[in-house]
């Protein structure tokens, strides 16, 4: 179950965190896999400029 | 006075054979890697698709943070911690770090689902896996020179970790000059030296083809030359 919480775990500035059962990750953090995956799957789908020129 | 080393023609016209180390070393560097190999102007055309990209793009990312990283260097913390200019140095030098992993992260994505071993490509590979594990740690001690509680508190939890390892006795994150020294000079050469070997590797084998290219495609005979049917050309 989702379940987003401010957590005090003695850092200057904890964030906030999402937690799904045991699996527990930093809003930042989330977001930068998110944009891992969406480049990803952008870079096999959007054809690369100039490809029918090259040889 | 000074004594020439002409190479030796071997007898049945093949490669000549040297006979001091220096030329051995050269001869060994120009079969190994051509300056056309070394240098290419074209790429086969597989190669043209974004996901080739990410690798270039880390590299990039690299030089921008090596650089950054040396302007910070010579101005120093009380510098980039104060002035408007330096924190801004010292932000792009972390934003580039960002994305120097993200884009490494998916070029590791993309070379992993082609299985970018094949090939005779294993260093390349393995030299790729050993540049992302030493980003990590450069990276690490990075962040434990924010010399802030933020820093503070990421060398704490990290230490019990190293003691437990056996190693934190000599690699002590609570030591600010020890782990200044690790960030600005060890191991920036390490990641670049395991990034030049990598990128080098690569121009030796060529940019792995994709798993549909078929293997009688002409382009794979040009970007990957057989040393067999190399041979056969010769004569």
């Amino acid at each position: 179950m989702l379940g987003i919480q401010q957590t005090d775990a003695g850092m200057p500035d904890p964030g906030i965190y999402f937690q799904w059962g045991d699996f527990l990750i930093q809003f930042g953090n989330l977001v930068v896999i998110a944009t891992m995956v969406v480049l990803f799957i952008l870079a096999l789908v959007i054809p690369f400029p100039g490809r029918r020129s090259r040889k | 006075m000074t004594v020439d080393h002409e190479p030796v023609s071997t007898a049945d016209g093949g490669e000549p054979r040297f006979s001091t180390w220096t030329g051995k070393a050269r001869g060994w560097a120009l079969r190994r890697l051509p300056p056309d190999k070394l240098l290419p102007e074209g790429q086969p055309s597989y190669v043209s698709s974004w996901i080739y990209v990410f690798g270039m793009g880390a590299v990039a990312a690299l030089v921008y943070i090596i650089g950054s990283g040396i302007v910070l260097a010579l101005n120093g913390p009380t510098w980039f911690h104060v002035s408007s200019l330096g924190r801004f140095i010292n932000s792009t030098h972390l934003w580039s770090v960002e994305l120097f992993f993200m884009f490494m992260v998916i070029h590791l994505w993309g070379k992993f689902w082609m299985a970018a071993w094949r090939g005779g490509r294993v260093l390349t590979w393995i030299t790729g896996m050993l540049a992302f594990v030493v980003s990590i740690v450069t990276a690490f001690t990075g962040y434990l020179l924010q010399t802030n509680f933020d820093s503070q508190w990421i060398a704490f939890q990290a230490k019990d970790a190293l003691n437990a390892v056996g190693i934190g006795a000599w690699f002590n994150v609570a030591d600010l000059g020890q782990i200044l020294m690790w960030h600005i000079t060890l191991l920036p050469l390490a990641v670049a030296v395991v990034v030049a070997l990598h990128v080098v590797l690569v121009r030796m084998h060529g940019v792995v083809p994709p798993l549909e290219a078929a293997a009688s495609d002409a382009q794979l005979s040009s970007a990957t030359p057989n040393p067999a049917t190399e041979s056969e050309h010769r004569k």
